[in-house]
């Protein structure tokens, strides 16, 4: 729930995955072990915080695929499912957290996402 | 309307080709983020949490039906059907593919619609009121200055990379709809003792981290000397503006430093050498503008026909809308109609593509084809013959644009916030659904008076906050959201900033403390017709804190 610029600044302990937006049409995106991207937060490379760094470094020499890249908290559920580890980053795996107008349904990937989280809304 | 030439359309189609190639070259890497960065944001083009934003200009808030399908067409076509009008006359599509995005300005391009002067340290889309050209308090049509200074400064290279973004506002009402006092320069049409028409200028206004109320500088201006006062305003920001520090880049840090006097008197130092210049204003420029607002041929209709008398007499529903909805027309028979963009529970200023068709067809038949945004998120058709809005009303109703709610207590303005925004700290439209769910009596809430709640999920203020009669702001503690709230803001002719109520309340409290703070105003207030604003001015923040925290 803090902007990147924000959350650059800020240690993050703990684990942590990278992530950025697609440069093609924006949607959200995490660095893999194989240095490739995927849209699927449970595909990502999930590392401890200090071995991020090597992790975000080539990230960001991957200028065409991904925009913005930066480390982001995560947290593993009980059977070993990576979730995003804050509101901000639950927001950007599964979409606003309310109906869209015009669909007449609530994101069906927030409800599972926030449903999937200990403690969350 | 306001008729584009061909050098208008020649301007939008040629920077669309420009866009095009520069999209083209970032997709194949030939450009870096950092280089294409400064010109997507040229073009209106913003990276969000989950996708690219675009954010097309509507300048003075005006909208043909043309132009509104259009809109409408890019929801549907590039986006996921529905677009949010913002607090500056912009609407936003919260979707759209970069790699789509050329094609999408091409189809707006089509209307003369873009997305320049949205985004980037420019001048912005210059707003006015809402009410423009059809408000029965108005002095003449402030769109034609609006328009005089965006052909000046769309282009002006001096202009372009200024120290920071920079928003002009200009009103000609006696009741100020657009919000001057709270832009970077606000301009107010006046009549001077002599009778001759010009303009107060108000400088240093505006909200985010550091709020101020602007500052009258030139209390009358002469109409001829619009233009060159205005860019020597620019030309003292341009040259002392703190490039240095983002967060004391706009001019409002500049005129607070220097204090308004020294401000002005360096603007005038400035104007001396330019006044009777190129800048000079011809009158017959203005008049060749002003030639091509194209003005409805009216009919001559009288006020309060028989079929409206009738239906306000026999629909209680029609008359709670018409009281509510409805305003004066400058022109006898006619009537202003604002359509609420905040139905219960909806997220605030969101309109969909089926409405957007459905409104585009309601102007053609009812507005003489033209539709107004207003920096409160509602749309007005502006020139609907009184006769008419009994049928008016059924169609608006059976589209969910007829919510008897304007200028009342969930008539909220507010921002994407952390739904969408990448800048944001908290989330600001689920505030705003449940305080609509809370307040959904509108009989309850026409009891409660004119209330404006605006809601900004961070610092940065674009839902307005400060200038809320109830102001929230989302903030973050520890990793929760958290929301500060503050009483007696407003963007009036009377602009005040808001006072802070007490410390903040967690997301889930929030509701249940407007709730409180309206229910004490209810109790505080003199008599029924005292303004909730009034009773806070009246007795300060003390008695509502008391009340809302007493209980916590």
């Amino acid at each position: 729930m803090t902007s990147p610029h924000e959350q650059k600044k800020r240690r993050i302990n703990g684990t942590v995955v990278v992530t950025a937006n697609r440069l093609g049409d924006g949607a959200v995106v995490y660095r893999t072990m194989d240095d490739d991207w995927t849209t699927d937060i449970a595909s990502a490379a999930v590392v401890a915080a200090p071995a991020a760094a090597a992790l975000l470094q080539r990230a960001e020499a991957d200028g065409i695929r991904a925009v913005g890249p930066y480390i982001a908290p995560v947290e593993l559920a009980h059977d070993q499912r990576v979730l995003p580890g804050n509101l901000r980053e639950r927001i950007r795996v599964a979409g606003p957290t309310f109906v869209l107008p015009g669909t007449g349904q609530e994101c069906a990937r927030y409800a599972e996402a926030t449903l999937a989280l200990p403690g969350a809304a | 309307m306001y008729r584009y030439d061909e050098l208008d359309q020649a301007l939008v189609d040629q920077r669309v080709a420009e866009f095009r190639d520069q999209v083209r070259r970032r997709l194949v890497g030939e450009l870096t983020e950092d280089e294409f960065k400064l010109l997507r944001l040229l073009n209106g083009v913003y990276l969000q949490l989950h996708a690219y934003m675009l954010r097309v200009a509507i300048p003075y808030g005006t909208l043909s039906s043309e132009q509104l399908r259009m809109l409408g067409h890019v929801a549907r076509r590039y986006d996921r059907g529905y677009g949010h009008f913002t607090t500056r006359q912009n609407i936003q599509f919260n979707w759209i593919k970069l790699e789509e995005m050329p094609d999408t300005l091409a189809d707006l391009a089509k209307v003369g619609l873009h997305g320049m002067q949205t985004s980037g340290n420019c001048v912005r889309n210059i707003t006015t009121d809402q009410w423009a050209g059809v408000a029965a308090d108005e002095i003449e049509d402030p769109r034609i200055w609006a328009e005089v200074l965006r052909q000046h400064c769309t282009l002006h290279p001096e202009f372009t990379f200024l120290p920071r973004k920079f928003k002009i506002a200009i009103s000609a009402a006696a009741h100020d709809r657009a919000a001057v006092k709270v832009h970077d320069i606000g301009l107010r049409l006046i009549r001077n003792g002599a009778g001759d028409v010009g303009f107060e200028v108000l400088v240093g206004g505006g909200l985010g981290r550091t709020p101020f109320i602007g500052k009258t500088i030139k209390p009358f201006l002469a109409k001829r000397d619009f233009l060159s006062y205005i860019e020597a305003i620019l030309r003292v920001y341009n040259q002392y503006g703190r490039r240095d520090n983002i967060y004391k880049a706009r001019i409002k840090i500049l005129v607070h430093e220097l204090g308004a006097e020294k401000f002005a008197d360096e603007v005038e130092k400035e104007w001396n050498e330019i006044r009777e210049g190129d800048l000079r204003l011809d009158p017959a420029v203005v008049e060749e503008v002003s030639a091509r607002f194209v003005y409805p041929a009216y009919e001559n209709l009288g006020d309060n026909p028989p079929e409206l008398a009738r239906a306000r007499k026999e629909d209680r529903s029609f008359a709670a809308w018409l009281d509510n909805s409805v305003a004066n027309h400058k022109q006898p028979g006619y009537a202003i109609v604002t359509l609420s963009l905040k139905p219960t529970g909806g997220p605030p200023g969101d309109a969909t593509a089926q409405q957007m068709d459905a409104i585009a067809e309601l102007a053609d038949r009812y507005s003489f084809g033209e539709i107004r945004v207003g920096h409160e998120q509602n749309l007005v058709l502006p020139h609907v013959a009184q006769r008419d809005l009994p049928q008016l009303w059924q169609r608006l109703e059976a589209l969910e644009l007829a919510t008897p709610n304007v200028g009342l207590v969930s008539d909220i303005i507010a921002c994407p916030g952390l739904d969408y925004c990448s800048l944001a700290n908290a989330r600001s439209i689920p505030v705003a659904q449940e305080l609509t769910q809370r307040f959904r009596d509108h009989a309850l809430a026409r009891t409660i008076g004119r209330l404006h709640i605006n809601i900004s999920g961070c610092i940065n203020a674009c839902g307005h906050h400060h200038v809320g009669h109830i102001g929230i702001l989302g903030v973050e503690k520890n990793g929760e959201e958290f929301y500060q709230i503050t009483l007696g803001g407003r963007a009036d002719e009377n602009a005040e900033l808001g006072t802070l109520l007490g410390p903040a309340v967690r997301y889930g409290e929030v509701a249940d403390v407007i709730e409180d703070v309206v229910a004490a105003y209810v109790e505080l207030r003199e008599r029924p017709e005292e303004l909730f604003i009034d009773t806070v001015k009246r007795l300060g923040v003390e008695p509502f804190k008391e009340r809302v925290y007493a209980a916590r």
